[in-house]
């Protein structure tokens, strides 16, 4: 036996490559730098960052459940911006009726009605989740066209009902004492609820990552959308499967709601279909189905709103556009493309 | 010559003829059968709107194109030939080259969306023109030096246009020959001739085509039939349509706002209209926005008959009060789409079949 062993080779990928499939994550810190140069003073530039921070993570929040769905089930739900409207009115409806506890000094009074508000939220919006996967979307699996209509009717007609249900008027609610004020740091105030913001999304990017990365669940909504007949065919049923991510997506958009509100402390009847502008540009940006471009898509737009409406308010909300448009031309599927074993 | 006029395009079914006919009689005779401002405004509304409506139906119906960006082409058309008119003067060239640039910006914003996004998916072109309109309305209010901000612009007409012109002295019928009547019929006129056209065009071969590729795009592709470049036109022609009907209804309004051109309300209006009245035909936009107008200027009065009749029960008098009238008609399109896609219009015709 002569030693002709084929050696295996392990091919080099080149140091550019590597770096092409690591530039979309690159994108943030470098807006944030180019930020830094066209803002100047390092204080104001670290509050708008923070602010740009705490926005992008609420819309993933929001982003994310409208972004597995489609990737999963290949549905688009154009009537995703009512889960984020209800949300937010039942957290508000919520917080005004623990009033005592909001308006209390004591932090964990104050923390535990926003807790309790969430899961109100997340819990009705989940089962709103699951009536409108039932009646309105489950006849138009596969029609793209009879879908975007459905939703958009379902849309419409829960935006009536919030206006039977609470009345015309915007509520308005101040954030429970706990979340008011800011931190100084240095010279740039940082909005405590910013922080909480910031922190609260990317717990949930991770434990989402984790959840899809790690556990037989998100393994199978992974495989379920590269090929979800396959997956079917090994004795999965994906339509429990999706409606389960649906819910879940249904919740986010509900938890995405209340945050926001408490954000802005005002809340419309047309608030979601207003967000879902956003919604829509970070999907597209993140290309749709990819949780990873979905969430680096909401910081890119959410810090460039930041620094856009500090440097030329009047483009803040053509510079995501813009943003948009250039991604686009560099991925016309966006920054991680989900390809289809189809 | 009926056929030739309608290119060959009839209503193929009895009672849709009667009730098309009703509407163009209607229309036709507005200003002598409903005397009266208000009628005479939704007269005109219905004429602006039926050209809008099957404008929207062109990429929706026959080309099945999901865009939510036709009212920005609508307000480009106003928009334009509102500046027009208020910055040259109110004569008949300022609203003819307003018109007309109107016309062709709409033209290249659409071409450029168009190929920018209409590659990829259909859903992707319905997110796209989301964000793009809603971008595009901001803009528009935020311009204020240039379009008056959420005030929008007010503007004079030519003359013969105005309410104070008299053409003739005495009264026809009881009513006034005044530049607003003659307005009225030039809208009239100008949306019948917009209505011909497209329904020459969705006949045409060209029709015939977009229909194929709307049914089945891949194999359109195969036959030899370019996918992208079909798609593309159907989205510039209908956004120059929409376009100008925009410019109609500045020149009948003498005012362009966001609120009357721009709005999301009116895109899911134009929406409801196309799916109620009917997909994939024209007709459908006839009978869809006359039927929506109509509701929407008279159904609210009765809808606030039923809330006062109903008043002693708590839910059900919210229910119908007036302003929730765009709740019943959701309800109404959620239903619409799953079981007579092809809308009023559709099931007419296979009434008769």
């Amino acid at each position: 036996m002569s030693e002709t062993l084929i050696k295996p080779r392990i091919e080099k990928i080149p140091l550019t490559d590597r770096l092409t499939q690591k530039l979309p994550i690159l994108l943030v810190p470098l807006l944030a730098t180019a930020g830094l140069v066209a803002i100047g003073s390092p204080s104001t530039w670290l509050t708008l960052t923070v602010a740009g921070l705490a926005m992008g993570m609420m819309i993933f929040i929001m982003a994310s459940g409208l972004t597995v769905v489609f990737g999963l089930m290949d549905v688009i739900n154009f009537g995703h911006g009512a889960f984020v409207t209800v949300g937010a009115f039942i957290g508000f409806s919520v917080l005004s009726w623990l009033a005592g506890w909001t308006a209390s000094p004591s932090v964990p009074l104050n923390l535990s009605a926003v807790v309790i508000a969430i899961l109100a939220a997340m819990l009705l919006t989940a089962l709103l989740g699951y009536a409108f996967e039932r009646v309105i979307i489950k006849p138009v699996y596969g029609q793209h066209l009879k879908q975007i209509l459905v939703t958009m009717g379902g849309l419409i007609v829960a935006q009536q009902m919030i206006h039977v249900v609470w009345g015309p008027d915007e509520m308005h609610l101040s954030r429970p004492e706990a979340l008011q004020g800011s931190f100084i740091l240095g010279e740039a105030a940082i909005e405590k609820y910013r922080l909480l913001a910031v922190g609260l999304g990317l717990a949930l990017f991770l434990s989402m990552r984790h959840v899809l990365k790690h556990t037989k669940i998100g393994l199978l909504v992974r495989a379920g959308v590269e090929n979800g007949e396959m997956v079917e065919a090994l004795g999965y049923r994906i339509s429990r499967l999706f409606l389960i991510v649906f819910m879940t997506g249904s919740a986010l958009a509900g938890l995405g709601g209340v945050m926001w509100g408490l954000y802005q402390e005002t809340i419309t009847a047309h608030m979601g279909a207003d967000i879902m502008v956003l919604v829509f540009i970070v999907v597209i940006i993140g290309g749709l189905g990819s949780i990873e471009g979905c969430f680096i898509g909401a910081l890119l737009v959410g810090l460039l709103a930041n620094y856009t409406a500090f440097l030329a308010p009047k483009v803040a909300l053509i510079s995501t556009i813009g943003l948009m448009v250039v991604i686009l031309m560099w991925r016309p599927q966006g920054l991680y493309p989900v390809v289809k074993a189809k | 010559m009926l056929t030739r006029l309608l290119s060959g395009d009839m209503p193929r079914s009895g009672l849709l003829t009667v009730l098309l006919l009703g509407i163009l009689v209607s229309l036709a005779f507005a200003p002598f059968l409903f005397p009266g401002t208000k009628s005479l405004e939704t007269a005109a509304k219905i004429c602006i709107f039926i050209v809008l409506v099957a404008s929207y139906d062109l990429l929706l119906g026959y080309a099945g194109i999901v865009s939510f960006a036709h009212t920005m082409f609508f307000g480009i058309g106003a928009y334009g030939t509102a500046l027009a008119l208020s910055t040259t003067g109110p004569t008949y060239s300022s609203m003819i080259w307003g018109t007309a640039a109107g016309a062709i910006v709409a033209g290249i914003f659409a071409l450029a969306i168009g190929l920018f996004s209409l590659r990829v998916k259909a859903i992707f072109f319905a997110m796209v023109t989301l964000a793009v309109a809603s971008a595009f309305a901001v803009l528009m209010s935020q311009l204020s030096w240039l379009t008056g901000g959420e005030d929008g612009l007010n503007y004079g007409v030519p003359r013969e246009f105005k309410p104070a012109f008299k053409l003739i002295d005495e009264k026809i019928l009881d009513v006034r020959i005044n530049g607003k009547l003659l307005l009225y019929y030039f809208v009239f006129f100008a949306s019948a001739a917009l209505f011909l056209i497209m329904l020459r065009i969705v006949n045409s071969p060209f029709g015939r085509t977009l229909k194929a590729v709307r049914d089945n795009a891949f194999r359109a592709e195969a036959i030899g039939y370019k996918v992208v470049w079909y798609r593309t036109t159907a989205t510039v022609l209908s956004a120059v349509m929409a376009a100008l009907a925009g410019s109609l209804l500045a020149i009948w309004l003498r005012y362009t706002g966001p609120a009357t051109t721009l709005s999301m309300e009116i895109m899911i209006d134009i929406l409801l209209m196309v799916v109620i009245g009917g997909m994939g035909t024209l007709y459908g936009a006839v009978v869809g926005a006359t039927i929506f107008i109509l509701a929407q200027t008279y159904l609210q009065n009765l809808m606030g008959l039923a809330e006062t009749a109903t008043s002693s029960i708590p839910i059900v008098s919210t229910l119908v009060a007036p302003e929730r009238w765009l709740l019943w008609l959701g309800v109404l399109f959620i239903l619409s789409v799953y079981f007579f896609p092809s809308g009023i219009v559709g099931r007419l015709r296979e009434g008769r079949a």
